[in-house]
Formats: structure tokens, C-alpha cells, sequence
């Protein structure tokens, strides 16, 4: 079923998705995710009561513990734990439980390429298995840029080498509402337009970037309409969780 | 503060200070709304910058970035080392951002400041993918021996836009960097001449004659921006960057490509058109910013 971008994967295809919620017994909620061959799971505890110091007492604290394949954690591991508190702190309601910390841990279980990704994808899925408030979901997706100038999404390990630059980018994932068409535009564009968390490396010219940008939000879709789906199906066998 | 206030007298004054303090988001936009910023900036202009190269003279080469009252002090020191048997004529520039806890009320003795390491690593990864420096222009003896560069940033007063600041210092201590003078020894090991024998008649030719500046081809410069509402400040400060959380770091080098386009978060989304926005206010900022790095170089070369 794994098809390699050699064996014919084309530019835009994504490697198969898995996601499955309430994996662990003891964590507040769970989920696994996976994208390929790279697979992270993600445990929720909390909300607990006090903040750590230096947060804002006021509004509820998000903290990210991030735990690798195997070695000590380094100036790699802490960027993206920074980056996936502000992107889950801008996705949650911090406001409706203030004075509390929610701990996330990220584990990862295997790297293969795109892997910040794949971990805000499972901190997200989690996040909503152990039921915090949230504005909406956030989706990510990594696109990269050849040597040639053509964008490819979700790259391998061994892809994410050979690029030129890449960007990973989370969008917020489609809301459904009953609000009527066009209601929810801001600026002429729909609200999953907007970039939540965007890093790139490498050299890329700003059209260049700006095209990614579009390859992105059209796969967001995609992975918004399959988070969206492994929910709600999941949702329905979850009964047993809450007794 | 230079709160512009008619009236002048002092209870109206400690009004101002009150309402700043305990609605400071209101007090903010009170000013936006005016499309000006307390302390008097239009929101698209950034702070007083200024450049002073070769400020630690035990180094080999160091710089004094200020903008506003951000300031960080940059110093590179040049080793000798094996290179790595898969690049073996290329060295290595290893980056290092500290955070003593004189910078900042925030960081506290003996723990390390969070935004360092971030900081530190996105530094690395900016001066690396916008190829600022030809690693194998570090190589001394192919196979045998190479520079290490060792950066070390400190932050000095923490303000705002702290990766802005910390990129212009490197820049600039990267530009003012003069290599040491090394030879080859009897036993084939590569020695340093000090300084002060360069007068006196060398016994040994030595390895490094011609190569004692890098070339830095292009150039990266960053401005750090927030997005609150429909607004978007330029180069905040410490405060402002306290009050409204998004924050977004774009990097363009000299040829105007992108380096770095950076937004971990916040609770704004940034649209296409914010984005572009971004990129002029940056494109803008890195014309200012090369005029006043080229100026502290010509300036270091009157000396």
C-alpha cells in the first residue's frame, strides 16, 4: 500500500494518514498519529490546577514535553516544543479554565520525515480526546520546494534532504457553521486561509513561498476533512471512556 | 514615559500610568487607532539602530548591535580542528545565544531563559540556509585541518525583537572577522603567529596569507513584526510584545529572497495579504539595515 514518491507518488499526494484516539489508559486523552512511515503519539494530562511561573494566571497554561526516538532532548527538540505551545495555546480557549497547566507530551516513535508536523496533527487529535476547549482544530502539513522550483507535500526523510527549502505550515481546519455564507470571510478570505504557525527553511524567493503557501491550504482540506472524519467516527465507540 | 499629555500636571500623569497598567491591551489601541505608538514610532518604523564593530578586542572578530535599547554583543573566536570525513574541506561555525539574567527581569539566576535555545537554533539555521558564508573558505589543509568558528551572542538588555538584533550583531561580527595568521609546524600540526610577530621576519611560510576576510555573499537581515487586529507593528519592544502575542520574523537577504519566514502561533491568523505586507515592511528595514552595516564597516577601515 506504501507508495514512495519514486514509486510514483505524485507531487501533491500525501503518504496514507492514521489516526487513532484513546490509545493510552492513563493519560486524560491520547491519540497516535501517523503520516508514512513517521509516527508520534501524543498524551494529554490535565488541566491541573496552578500555573508555573512567569504564566499568566489568568488564562489556563499549555505545556510541552517533548520526548524523542531516543537520546537527550537539544536546541531542536525545545524549538519545536516552543513552537507547539504557541500553536496549541492559539488554538485553545485559555480562558475558560484559568489558573490550570495542560501537559502534552509528544513521543516520538518513529522519524520519517515531516515530523513537527506529525506531532501537531497527534497534540491536536489529543487534545480533543481529552476534551479541552478549543476554537477549532489546527491542521499541518509540510511542503517542499525542489531544486527546480515545483512544490512537493509531505516529504520523506530522505526527500527533506535532497530540497532546496521547505515550510512546515498549520492552517485552522474548515469550521462547519451555521452561519451563513461568506460570513465568516476576513479580508476576502476564508478563515482556513490564515497561517497559524509557519517555519521554514532554506532559500526560497517570496512568490516561491507564497505558492507553497497555496499547495498547503489546498491540502489542508484534505487532512481537515480526514481529522475531521476519524473523529466523529471514533466518537461513536467512545462511550466506554466515560463511565 | 513620553505620554503626550496638554495638561502636563501630575495627577493626569498617573492616570496615564494607571490606565497602562491595568488595561495595557486598551492603552495600546487607543494609540494604534491614531496610527501612532507610545513611544511616538509610526507603527511601520523601526528603532534607532546602531552598529559598533570590533568591541571585544580579544576576539577575532566582534560587533555591538543596538536597536532601541535591545543590545547584543557578538564575538567570534577561531580555532583549529580536524574536519569530519564527510566534508573534509569545509569547517564549521558553531552558535551560541545566552541569556544572563542581567538582560531581563524574566530570566532568573540559574535557569536558562527559555527563548534561548530557540533563539540560538534559529540563528543557526538562518545563517546556514541563506549561505552567508562558504564553509569552504574555513578550510585550512584539506582532510587535516579547519576553522571552527565559535559565536558566542549575549544578550546584554532584552527589549523586544531579540532575534532581530541577535542576527545583526552576527552579521556584523561575521563581516568584521579577521582569520589569525597560522602555519605548518615541523611535525605538520598547524600553529597560530601571534600578532605581534608579523613584523619580524616569519620562519615559516605560513598557510593563510591571502585568506584573512570571508567573503559573505549574501546577506541575511530580519525584521520581527506583530499582527494585532488589522494592524501590524513594526520591530516591538519588550512591552508590546507582551501585550499582543503574534509575532511574526520574516528574513530576506541582500538579493531580497526569502530566508526565514517565522510565526510560531498567536492568536491572529496571518493572510495572504499580511504576509505580503510583512515582506515590504522587511524589504524596507533591510535596505536601512545594510546601509548602516556597510557604514560601521567603512568606518572600521578609516581607523
Amino acid at each position: 500500500m506504501e507508495i514512495d514518491r519514486d514509486h510514483g507518488r505524485s507531487p501533491s499526494q500525501l503518504r496514507p494518514l492514521s489516526c487513532s484516539r484513546n490509545v493510552l489508559h492513563r493519560a486524560h486523552g491520547s491519540a497516535s498519529w501517523s503520516q508514512g512511515e513517521t509516527k508520534v503519539l501524543a498524551a494529554v494530562y490535565g488541566p491541573k490546577a496552578g500555573t508555573k511561573k512567569n504564566e499568566n494566571p489568568e488564562k489556563a497554561c499549555i505545556e510541552v514535553i517533548w520526548k524523542p526516538k531516543t537520546g537527550q532532548i537539544g536546541k531542536l527538540e525545545r524549538e519545536y516544543e516552543m513552537i507547539l505551545k504557541r500553536t496549541l495555546q492559539s488554538i485553545c480557549i485559555l480562558t475558560l479554565n484559568p489558573n490550570t497547566t495542560t501537559s502534552i507530551i509528544v513521543q516520538v516513535v518513529n522519524d520519517d520525515g515531516a515530523l513537527l508536523v506529525c506531532a501537531i496533527n497527534a497534540a491536536c487529535a489529543a487534545l480533543v480526546d481529552a476534551g479541552i476547549p478549543m476554537k477549532h482544530l489546527a491542521v499541518a502539513i509540510c511542503c517542499c520546494l525542489a531544486e527546480s522550483g515545483y512544490v512537493i507535500l509531505d516529504p520523506t526523510k530522505l526527500e527533506e534532504l535532497k530540497m532546496r527549502g521547505f515550510a512546515y505550515l498549520v492552517f485552522p481546519n474548515s469550521v462547519l457553521s451555521v452561519l451563513p455564507e461568506g460570513s465568516s470571510l476576513v479580508e476576502g478570505e476564508p478563515m482556513e486561509n490564515g497561517i497559524i504557525t509557519s517555519v521554514t527553511h532554506g532559500v526560497m524567493s517570496v512568490e516561491e513561498y507564497l505558492k507553497c503557501l497555496e499547495r498547503g491550504r489546498a491540502a489542508s482540506a484534505k487532512l481537515s476533512d480526514f481529522l475531521r472524519r476519524s473523529l466523529q467516527s471514533q466518537l461513536s465507540n467512545d462511550s466506554s471512556k466515560a463511565a | 514615559m513620553g505620554v503626550p499629555d496638554a495638561s502636563g500636571d501630575l495627577s493626569s500623569e498617573m492616570e496615564v500610568d494607571a490606565f497602562r497598567r491595568l488595561f495595557p491591551l486598551r492603552y495600546f489601541e487607543r494609540h494604534l487607532s491614531e496610527s501612532v505608538r507610545p513611544d511616538a514610532r509610526p507603527l511601520g518604523r523601526a528603532r534607532d539602530t546602531t552598529l559598533a564593530l570590533g568591541a571585544v578586542a580579544s576576539a577575532h572578530g566582534s560587533a555591538l548591535a543596538k536597536i532601541g535599547s535591545t543590545t547584543m554583543l557578538a564575538a567570534i573566536k577561531m580555532e583549529v580542528m580536524t574536519p569530519s570525513t564527510e566534508s573534509p574541506d569545509e569547517g564549521c561555525i558553531a552558535i551560541d545565544f545566552h541569556m544572563p539574567p542581567i538582560c531581563s527581569p524574566i530570566v532568573r539566576p540559574g535557569r536558562p531563559a527559555e527563548a534561548a535555545p530557540v533563539i540560538s537554533k534559529q540563528l543557526s539555521d538562518t545563517i546556514s540556509s541563506s549561505g552567508m558564508i562558504n564553509l569552504k573558505e574555513l578550510s585550512l589543509v584539506s582532510g587535516k585541518a579547519a576553522w571552527i568558528a565559535y559565536l558566542d551572542i549575549y544578550c546584554l538588555d532584552a527589549d523586544g525583537a531579540l532575534f532581530d538584533a541577535a542576527l545583526l550583531s552576527a552579521v556584523a561580527a561575521f563581516s568584521h572577522l579577521q582569520i589569525p595568521i597560522v602555519s605548518l609546524n615541523d611535525d605538520g600540526k598547524i600553529v597560530v603567529i601571534l600578532e605581534e610577530d608579523d613584523g619580524t621576519k616569519l620562519e615559516k611560510e605560513p598557510v593563510n596569507r591571502e585568506k584573512r576576510k570571508l567573503t559573505l555573499s549574501s546577506i541575511p537581515f530580519s525584521l520581527t513584526c506583530i499582527l494585532h487586529k488589522n494592524y501590524i507593528l513594526a520591530d516591538p519592544t519588550a512591552e508590546e510584545e507582551s501585550i499582543m502575542e503574534t509575532l511574526v520574523t520574516v528574513g530576506l537577504d541582500s538579493s531580497s529572497r526569502l530566508v526565514s519566514f517565522y510565526k510560531p502561533g498567536g492568536p491572529v491568523l496571518a493572510y495572504t495579504s499580511a504576509v505580503q505586507d510583512c515582506v515590504a515592511l522587511t524589504r524596507q528595514r533591510v535596505k536601512e539595515l545594510q546601509e548602516i552595516l556597510d557604514e560601521a564597516i567603512s568606518g572600521m577601515e578609516i581607523d
